[in-house]
């Protein structure tokens, strides 16, 4: 038992406590979720305060027996990565527990027992060590977000969580497949185990192997991402969620992905995710120019931000198949400050939303004039994201490029150009929501901000300044973790020269 | 010698104004607002002088920003020389526009977002970026203040936001700037995988050893940003459209600070491009090109700002000729006489619209000399040192360009002294049509409070003795690139085709007035051509706006995603669905129907068993 | 006395069984349907013991035993529901109580 083990139980136990308040007094849910969802994130800055900076390796570990045969183990640990997406999750529930808690009027109760239910997969999700553990979160989390965006969503909600679900369940199967695959092979479910096994040459993968089982791996995770062409699911997905949903969705959900490609396909298939980068990294690109220029020309806000949300993680996997440290760590970077952008993206348009009842850009137009502190937030917002110096997102992308610059400059001109465009729409959808004349159908609905909106707001300005200036308060761990994973990708280089021929040989034994 | 006080008083004012500014009084506002630049000012001052002659850097590392691999970048700031030049107009320029400006928006009361405060403060915010650009000591904290600058402009073109056409001047200015910044950004790569570093000193140090391929590309990439920035073809088209600002806004941003920045970041880059020639010659090639083309739409234009506008662009060019010349001295000497000078043309424009109350058309103008008399005086000294009439300080600065021109190629000096010519007879065309003759508009002008026009007077002081500060002697140890000689012939030719543009603009608009139209008549086609400013941006609305927002939503959105993407998705849906639906008829919920069907299995199985297999033993 | 061969036992098992499954099949009343499945149940058994005592082994006592209870149990949670709905119904067809499908 460790303060991690306190973290990811914390919510778990809110959510049950939450299920036996009374229904009758929605007040009640709304406090608890509030009270024990600010716990669980002070939990998790205890978690901060005793992590060792230094350490480049798993912290906080648990390994108990669950199951003994097939031999699963309840494995968690924390690393300089997985540090940071548990505080942004433990950080993201509170803030929409506060902007749910007038737009959620039906079964307030259940919202938010979801809700902590949501954060309880999502911490699991980035601490389990063992991949049957690690599949079983992936596929938990999927619950609670198919019920937010099932039961609160908009007109076609039904739809759009069923696609969500089907979606990711596509590529989940495939993973449950390579991590049985690799049990039978090694015994063990423990992701530390197979990679010592591997390291050691204990275990060895051969090339056709390796390559099927990445990509069983990676699939699940790039519809996840989302990369481009596996993306259609977020924008329905996000166009249907309530606001809680979506910020959870694009902030957290999002970095599951990510993290995995980061966490697990990199270490466990190093040579196979050296051939298959330059295609990913094409992927990546037409996702970030094709994202941004899909984002361009669209009705309704939150469509508009998934869409860019798509040609932002299009720089996360771009930074991630550079296999150089500027890119892995502006990987990373870029990873959280998504969630924190992004988050407060969606945040922003709930508001609008909370106030105008539409999400289309049309029914909008001089919400300036009527909330200039709503406004202003949104600028800023809106400035973090599309990547303006002293915010957050700069040093990401600028990492990331410049990783991308020292593996093969052309792609970074091509790359480059998504940070044109994200200018474009985002100032044009500025320009046609905040400026220009106040007509009488925004000037009766539109208040300024409310104190609990600035509570939900000004943390995350508070963070994109705090990242966008003083990087040095989050990097270094980060950086330690993906000099070690960059030590691993190294390991099997040799063995991917082979490749090909043995790849020749396979195809001639076939005939 | 705490450097970073410079930049963060503005941005200290800018946190008081923008956040309690709505419950101050202006007189409150105005102080923090002045106070801090001023503040700046005298900092500045104190530094310059405690650090004494400066022959090298002075440089102080804050905190570490970035760092990652190989890269490390520190948040750190330097002054040189030409730090001093750029400081002093900086902040000298900046308080006195801060200064007039209260004047000039007294009458701002705006909607409940108040107009007052919020443009002190955006005022601010734009000192405190500019700044940190002047002061960075490495190229990506140079571009910290490079994007912030754009984003104040953005944020003053777009002033008054409830006018779309204020909106969409700020959204161009942005989105334009952007795509110089992705050249700009391009170099910065570069500048990395090639020296491991972005510090000046250390990248300025390596330069000389790299490959002059490699340092043409980042000449030619930082001169993409550079275009953007300072406004030089083909992406000068923002700059006139960031009129819609109030002018104050125009003097300082778009005249005499941010619009330098270009020529600024191409002369602090000098190390990178005397190893590479051809990127020089390109500049050199866009600036004249661009000073001829902006000058020849400055002929026509009737908005007394658009005229200064496009005379702005013209003389950026002239900047960019003088560095792309390897007179970077020249260049600097330029940006700072052009910083006086435009900037009283533009405050002294305002002074004019403000005593109209709000007209910019030259047509609805005329005879106000009398009127407003500080106004005029101080304008015409402007008038006289853009004309380059002798011993102003354009002539120097001007001069010390055209000559460098002639050195490395007569025939940009020929097209330089044209454009020369052009320059001082749009510039008086727009005076005599504002100042002399009878006045044609209604409202009734009144001169401006001296709030207003003390600030006109100190800088009609340095635009006409301005020429005396010389900027090339305190420069040339920063640039060891050779002086400019003087030249008394090609001095004597500039001037003379400066007095003769002066005396055309005389002769058309106040001895016959009826000559400029019936001049207008008789080359209709050219002039249509330069008065609708060459239908450039009519070209790029139809050849890059339209295709690209109508291709993505077109063929991107609704073809690719909606119908290709989303279609197969959705195809594989109901294509189980439609397996789904058969299979479905057999579970029919009926347990009976059911019992049938394991009836039936059982004994397939066991006829099965008994026919292939011959029975069970 | 002469043995009774294991084939009758058999034989005897296999008739009640068809006929409880052609009860099962063919009749709608639920009551009738419960003794069909009681039937097969009781055939079951007889063939469990049948080969009991023929390969002198208790398992197949065991699992008459365990057949027994089960039944026993079956006919007890059985007939309340059946009681329950013919009281909400008052019909023992089983093609009407078809509420819970589609």
């Amino acid at each position: 038992m460790n303060l991690l083990t306190v973290v990811l139980a914390l919510p778990l136990a809110s959510f049950l406590i939450a299920l036996l308040l009374p229904r009758s007094s929605p007040q009640a849910s709304r406090m608890w979720a509030l009270v024990s969802s600010v716990a669980t994130f002070a939990a998790s800055l205890g978690l901060l305060a005793w992590f060792d900076r230094g350490f480049a390796g798993e912290q906080f570990l648990l390994d108990v027996p669950w199951v003994t045969s097939p031999n699963i183990h309840f494995a968690i640990s924390a690393n300089g990565i997985s540090l940071w997406l548990v505080i942004l999750s433990t950080l993201l529930t509170p803030l929409c527990v506060l902007i749910s808690w007038n737009s959620i009027q039906a079964r307030v109760k259940e919202f938010f027992a979801f809700l902590l239910l949501l954060e309880f997969g999502l911490v699991g999700v980035f601490i389990a060590q063992d991949l049957f553990l690690f599949f079983v979160f992936w596929e938990f989390s999927l619950v609670p977000m198919y019920f937010l965006i099932g039961i609160w969503g908009h007109e076609r909600r039904i739809y759009a969580a069923v696609k969500f679900f089907l979606y990711t369940m596509a590529g989940s199967m495939l993973m449950l497949t390579a991590i049985i695959y690799l049990y039978n092979r090694t015994g063990t479910f423990s992701y530390p185990a197979i990679l010592d096994m591997l390291l050691s040459g204990q275990l060895r993968l051969a090339p056709v192997e390796q390559m099927l089982l990445f990509l069983a791996f990676f699939v699940a995770f790039a519809i996840k991402v989302p990369l481009f062409p596996l993306h259609t699911w977020l924008p329905d997905a996000h166009v249907e969620a309530p606001t809680a949903g979506s910020v959870m969705l694009a902030s957290v959900m999002l970095k599951m992905g990510c993290y995995g490609i980061l966490h697990f396909c990199l270490p466990l298939f190093p040579a196979a995710s050296r051939t298959c980068a330059p295609w990913i990294v094409v992927l990546a690109i037409i996702g970030i120019i094709y994202g941004a220029l899909v984002a361009m020309v669209q009705p309704n806000m939150k469509k508009l931000v998934a869409y860019s949300s798509v040609s932002h993680l299009g720089f996360v996997v771009l930074g991630i198949f550079t296999f150089t440290q500027m890119g892995l760590d502006g990987a990373v970077y870029q990873m959280l400050n998504h969630g924190i952008s992004t988050g407060a993206l969606f945040i922003g348009v709930g508001l609008l939303y909370d106030r105008r009842h539409s999400l289309e850009i049309k029914d909008y137009g001089g919400v300036a004039t009527a909330a200039p502190w709503l406004s202003t937030m949104f600028m800023i917002t809106m400035l973090a994201s599309i990547g303006l110096p002293v915010l957050n997102n700069f040093v990401g992308e600028f990492l990331v490029l410049q990783g991308t610059a020292v593996a093969n400059y052309t792609w970074t001109v091509y790359a480059s150009i998504g940070v044109i465009l994200s200018a474009c729409y985002m100032l044009w959808m500025y320009q046609r929501v905040f400026f220009g004349e106040l007509g009488p159908e925004v000037r009766s609905h539109m208040p300024d901000m409310k104190l609990r909106e600035w509570a939900a707001v000004v943390p995350l300005i508070v963070m994109m300044f705090w990242m966008g200036v003083y990087s040095q308060s989050f990097l270094p761990p980060v950086g330690k973790v993906n000099a070690r994973v960059l030590g691993q990708t190294q390991v099997n280089v040799p063995f991917r020269v082979e490749l090909a021929p043995v790849k020749r040989a396979e195809v001639a034994r076939a005939r | 010698m705490q450097l970073w006080l410079i930049p963060i008083l503005p941005l200290a004012g800018f946190f008081i104004n923008g956040v309690f500014g709505r419950r101050f009084s202006k007189s409150l506002v105005s102080t923090v607002a002045v106070g801090s630049v001023v503040l700046a000012f005298a900092w500045a001052l104190r530094v310059i002088l405690a650090l004494g002659d400066l022959n090298s850097a002075y440089t102080e590392h804050y905190f570490t920003w970035i760092q990652s691999g190989f890269v490390n970048i520190g948040c750190d700031m330097a002054v040189d020389r030409l730090t001093v030049v750029m400081l002093m107009v900086v902040t000298g320029i900046g308080s006195l526009i801060h200064i007039y400006a209260i004047g000039y928006m007294a009458h701002e009361h705006g909607p409940n977002f108040g107009g007052f405060y919020r443009f002190f403060a955006y005022l601010n915010l734009f000192m405190f970026f500019m700044l940190t650009l002047v002061l960075a000591a490495n190229f990506l904290l140079l571009f910290v203040g490079w994007e912030g600058v754009g984003l104040c402009s953005y944020l003053l073109i777009g002033f008054y936001f409830d006018k779309k056409f204020a909106t969409n001047a700020g959204n161009k200015a942005f989105i334009v700037n952007r795509i110089g910044d992705f050249g700009f950004s391009l170099a910065i790569f570069l500048i990395m995988v090639n020296f491991k570093s972005l510090d000046f000193a250390t990248v300025f140090q390596q330069a000389p050893g790299a490959s002059e391929a490699t340092l043409t590309t980042i000449g030619l990439l930082l001169l993409v940003g550079a275009c953007g920035k300072s406004a030089q073809l083909p992406l000068y088209v923002w700059l006139p459209d960031a009129m819609a600002g109030p002018t104050p806004v125009s003097a300082l941003i778009h005249a005499a600070t941010m619009v330098t920045a270009g020529v600024y970041m191409c002369a602090r880059s000098w190390p990178i491009y005397v190893h590479a020639p051809e990127a020089m010659h390109a500049i050199a090639l866009i600036g004249i090109a661009t000073a001829f083309f902006a000058a020849t739409i400055g002929l026509a234009q009737n908005d007394i700002k658009k005229v200064f506008a496009y005379s702005t662009v013209s003389q950026l060019g002239y900047m960019f000729v003088g560095v792309g010349c390897g007179a970077f001295s020249a260049g600097i000497y330029h940006l700072m006489t052009h910083a006086f000078f435009k900037a009283l043309l533009f405050l002294g424009s305002g002074s004019v619209i403000h005593a109209l109350s709000g007209e910019q058309d030259l047509r609805n103008m005329g005879g106000l000399r009398t009127k407003i008399p500080w106004t005029f005086w101080t304008m015409l000294c402007a008038a006289l040192a853009i004309s380059g009439f002798p011993f102003t300080s354009g002539f120097f600065s001007k001069d010390a360009i055209l000559i460098a021109a002639h050195g490395y190629a007569p025939w940009m000096f020929w097209l330089g002294v044209v454009t020369a010519g052009m320059t001082a007879f749009y510039v008086f065309r727009a005076m005599f049509l504002a100042f002399f003759g009878t006045y044609r508009g209604r409202e009734h002008p009144h001169e401006s409070p001296p709030v207003m026009y003390l600030p006109l007077v100190v800088l009609a002081a340095l635009s006409l003795g301005g020429g005396f500060i010389k900027i090339p002697v305190f420069l040339d140890k920063f640039f060891p690139t050779g002086e400019v000689p003087e030249d008394s012939t090609l001095m004597a030719i500039s001037v003379a085709f400066g007095l003769g543009g002066i005396a055309l603009a005389y002769l058309m608009y106040v001895l016959k007035p009826s000559m400029a139209d019936s001049f207008a008549d008789s080359v209709k086609g050219l002039y249509t051509l330069v008065y609708n400013k060459y239908f450039v941006d009519e070209i790029y609305d139809a050849a890059v706006v339209r295709p690209v927002v109508g291709g993505s939503r077109a063929v991107l959105w609704k073809t690719v995603d909606a119908g290709f993407i989303d279609g197969m998705v959705n195809g594989v849906g109901t294509l189980s669905r439609g397996v789904g639906d058969v299979l479905r008829r057999m579970q029919s919920g009926n347990i009976r129907s059911y019992a049938s069907w394991v009836l039936l299995g059982c004994v397939t199985v066991i006829g099965a068993v008994l026919f292939f297999l011959g029975g069970v033993r | 006395m002469a043995e009774v061969p294991v084939s009758w036992f058999l034989t005897l098992s296999a008739v009640l069984f068809v006929l409880g499954v052609s009860g099962f099949l063919f009749r709608r009343n639920i009551i009738t349907v419960f003794m069909s499945i009681e039937l097969m149940l009781n055939a079951v058994n007889l063939t469990f013991i049948t080969f009991a005592y023929q390969l002198k082994q208790v398992n197949g006592h065991l699992f008459a035993f365990f057949v027994m209870v089960v039944a026993a149990a079956e006919a007890t949670v059985g007939l309340a529901i059946i009681l329950t709905v013919f009281k909400n119904r008052s019909t023992l067809n089983i093609d009407d109580v078809n509420s819970m499908k589609n």
